[in-house]
């Protein structure tokens, strides 16, 4: 059974929860930016929540089936309609064969998540479906989609359609979105101004947005205390000797405007980084809209593993919550 | 040069044995990098090298963060009484330096570069009190060069040539970063050499190009079978210049199946490389040839 591609969105790709491991080699973790919406699309039609779906940006896609499935969409708003019935995101759907799946426009948020029970079924590519674009890696043929494309489906479960996932799960950033960071790595190459002003201005995610990271400007230009640069640094205060970046670490090239790393993050580089976003305020950037507010909170290590934990509680309650009975049955 | 410890948001431990870059400063990085894979910590997911410093991914949930960081801690301390030796090997990586591709690229990005009026390779050579631009190369692919780090994208290692810091070759980036890079293009900025895995964007000064693919996500190519991505941090590589007859048969070579770099297993010394840096690194190359 496959999927073919009518069109493809603005930038529609095959996603999973990723492929640890490689980030020593450069090769980035990858998978759904938005890991909850990818966990509760799959939840909903049966799958193993690793199991690989769509990730589609601003704009769905639209897809016709060639054999009878069952769908969900989640993440950002953007009402899905089946052969132009629409049909409410987070609630599992029936697509019938040679029914087309469509989208309305972008109503809130950034990332659309569409699972097909059975899962997409590209080749596993060193242990996961993600697409790697920048390294033709995993995916459909290393790339996002086209016009064209077809999608081998897997064997789905036994699953019927009308589940839904409570609103409680659905998260999205607020207004302006808060995005908790725990300071350090380089954070000390700021002046003590500079520390203040990086948390306290309001910043607007700018238009160079996308899987590798987020960019933010109109917050002030950050200052840095006096140094002879290190051998090997480069002569711009923002340059350090060319070290590790982490998932979620926050640099400012030029001390102008900080970009945050997310899944598909470049390994390393040369720009000084003030911190990191925890854990589990990662998936908010991914339905963060260009143009959009954000403000940067300071927390400690303490309040960024008690988010952690309750974003965990949070997942084994979506699970919990009005899925039994479903077939779970492969990855 | 104590190592100085931050954490990276609450999965990852940041490791920098020193603000600037030096042989001692990547051995020491690697080192650790290489004890707290072996000390197989719990909760460890991920360890990467970088120049002067190095990373841990770990999860929270297995291991508290200020655990890992004792534990780490306590490697730097076994690390500094070891014995300053690693085992790696050596790579032969055959460079047609001065090449059409690299030159049509630098002459398209020209108005992005510090001197309009010349090439990358004559700046390069100019800047770094070279006579000659043969000079300059004859410098580049003389001495080896560490892999003190692989990423920024897919397989691209980044390498410190191994001379007296007086002697490293060190160059601005592009004024402003070029939209294109031809595809295993020889490259240096700041003080790092690299090889640019796959096309695209960059801002290194460009020097030549390799026939010998380093990342293939398809492993189709003979030597990439195993895995897709060619170098490792702590490699050693030599350069080889050769020339556009060589580079041709190259590229026939690994189209066929027939490419296979030369690479030996070595040990490297730090103390003895430091006792005579040119005569060590002599009988390194001429291990390649099983010398």
């Amino acid at each position: 059974m496959a999927i073919k591609v009518l069109h493809h969105g603005l930038a529609t790709s095959v996603q999973d929860l990723g492929r640890p491991g490689y980030f020593h080699l450069g090769i980035p973790l990858g998978g759904a930016m938005d890991r909850l919406a990818m966990r509760a699309a799959n939840l909903l039609v049966g799958n193993s929540e690793n199991a690989a779906g769509l990730e589609a940006v601003f704009m769905g896609p639209k897809l016709l089936f060639t054999e009878d499935a069952i769908v969900a969409v989640t993440g950002a708003d953007m009402p899905a309609k089946v052969d132009g019935v629409v049909h409410p995101g987070w609630t599992s759907f029936s697509v019938k064969a040679g029914q087309e799946l469509t989208f309305d426009f972008l109503k809130s948020g950034a990332r659309l998540y569409i699972a097909v029970s059975g899962g997409i079924d590209v080749p596993l590519a060193l242990g996961s479906r993600s697409t790697y674009a920048i390294g033709a890696l995993g995916g459909h043929k290393g790339r996002p989609l086209a016009a064209g494309d077809e999608l081998p489906v897997g064997a789905a479960g036994a699953v019927r359609p009308g589940r839904s996932i409570a609103p409680e799960f659905r998260r999205g950033p607020g207004s302006p979105a808060e995005l908790r960071v725990l300071s350090g790595l380089y954070w000390d190459r700021l002046t003590d101004e500079a520390k203040v002003n990086f948390f306290a201005d309001e910043w607007k995610v700018a238009p160079e947005a996308d899987r590798m990271g987020y960019r933010f400007r109109g917050g002030r230009k950050m200052s840095f205390v006096d140094r002879k640069q290190p051998f090997g640094a480069g002569s711009d205060p923002s340059n350090i000797v060319d070290s590790c970046y982490p998932y979620g670490s926050i640099q400012i090239p030029g001390g102008t405007e900080p970009i945050i790393l997310h899944r598909d993050a470049v390994s390393g580089g040369g720009y000084f980084m003030v911190g990191t976003v925890i854990s589990a305020d990662m998936d908010l950037i991914g339905q963060l809209q260009p143009h959009m507010s954000a403000r940067f909170v300071k927390v400690t290590m303490d309040e960024a593993l008690a988010a952690r934990a309750q974003r965990r509680a949070l997942i084994e309650r979506m699970r919990a919550s009005g899925l039994s009975g479903m077939g779970r049955n492969r990855r | 040069m104590s190592a100085r410890y931050s954490f990276g948001g609450d999965e990852h431990l940041f490791v920098e044995c020193s603000d600037e870059m030096s042989l001692e400063a990547f051995f020491k990085s690697l080192s650790m990098a290489k004890g707290v894979g072996e000390s197989n910590i719990r909760g460890v997911t991920e360890i990467c090298p970088a120049n002067a410093s190095f990373q841990i991914k770990f999860d929270p949930d297995v291991i508290k963060p200020d655990d890992v960081l004792a534990e780490v801690r306590a490697i730097e301390g076994a690390a500094e009484k070891a014995e300053p030796v690693i085992k790696t090997r050596i790579v032969e990586i055959p460079v047609y330096y001065n090449d059409p591709w690299t030159h049509e690229t630098l002459m398209r990005f020209r108005e992005r570069h510090q001197d309009p009026s010349g090439t990358d390779l004559d700046y390069a050579a100019r800047i770094n009190d070279y006579g000659s631009v043969d000079d300059f190369i004859a410098a580049h692919s003389g001495s080896p060069w560490f892999v003190s780090m692989v990423g920024f994208v897919a397989g691209l290692p980044f390498m410190h040539q191994m001379v007296e810091r007086q002697r490293q070759i060190e160059v601005p980036k592009y004024l402003r970063p070029r939209t294109d890079t031809p595809k295993l293009t020889v490259g240096h900025g700041g003080c790092f050499g690299c090889i640019y895995s796959v096309r695209g964007a960059g801002g290194y000064q460009m020097f030549g190009i390799t026939p010998m693919p380093i990342f293939d996500p398809t492993q189709t190519t003979s030597y990439l079978r195993d895995f897709m991505v060619f170098f490792r941090p702590g490699d050693i590589v030599k350069f080889k210049p050769i020339d556009r007859d060589a580079y041709d048969q190259a590229v026939e070579d690994v189209d066929k199946g027939r490419f296979t770099p030369p690479s030996r297993e070595v040990s490297f010394d730090l103390r003895e490389f430091r006792r005579d840096i040119d005569g060590y690194n002599a009988r390194l190359e001429g291990m390649i040839n099983g010398h």
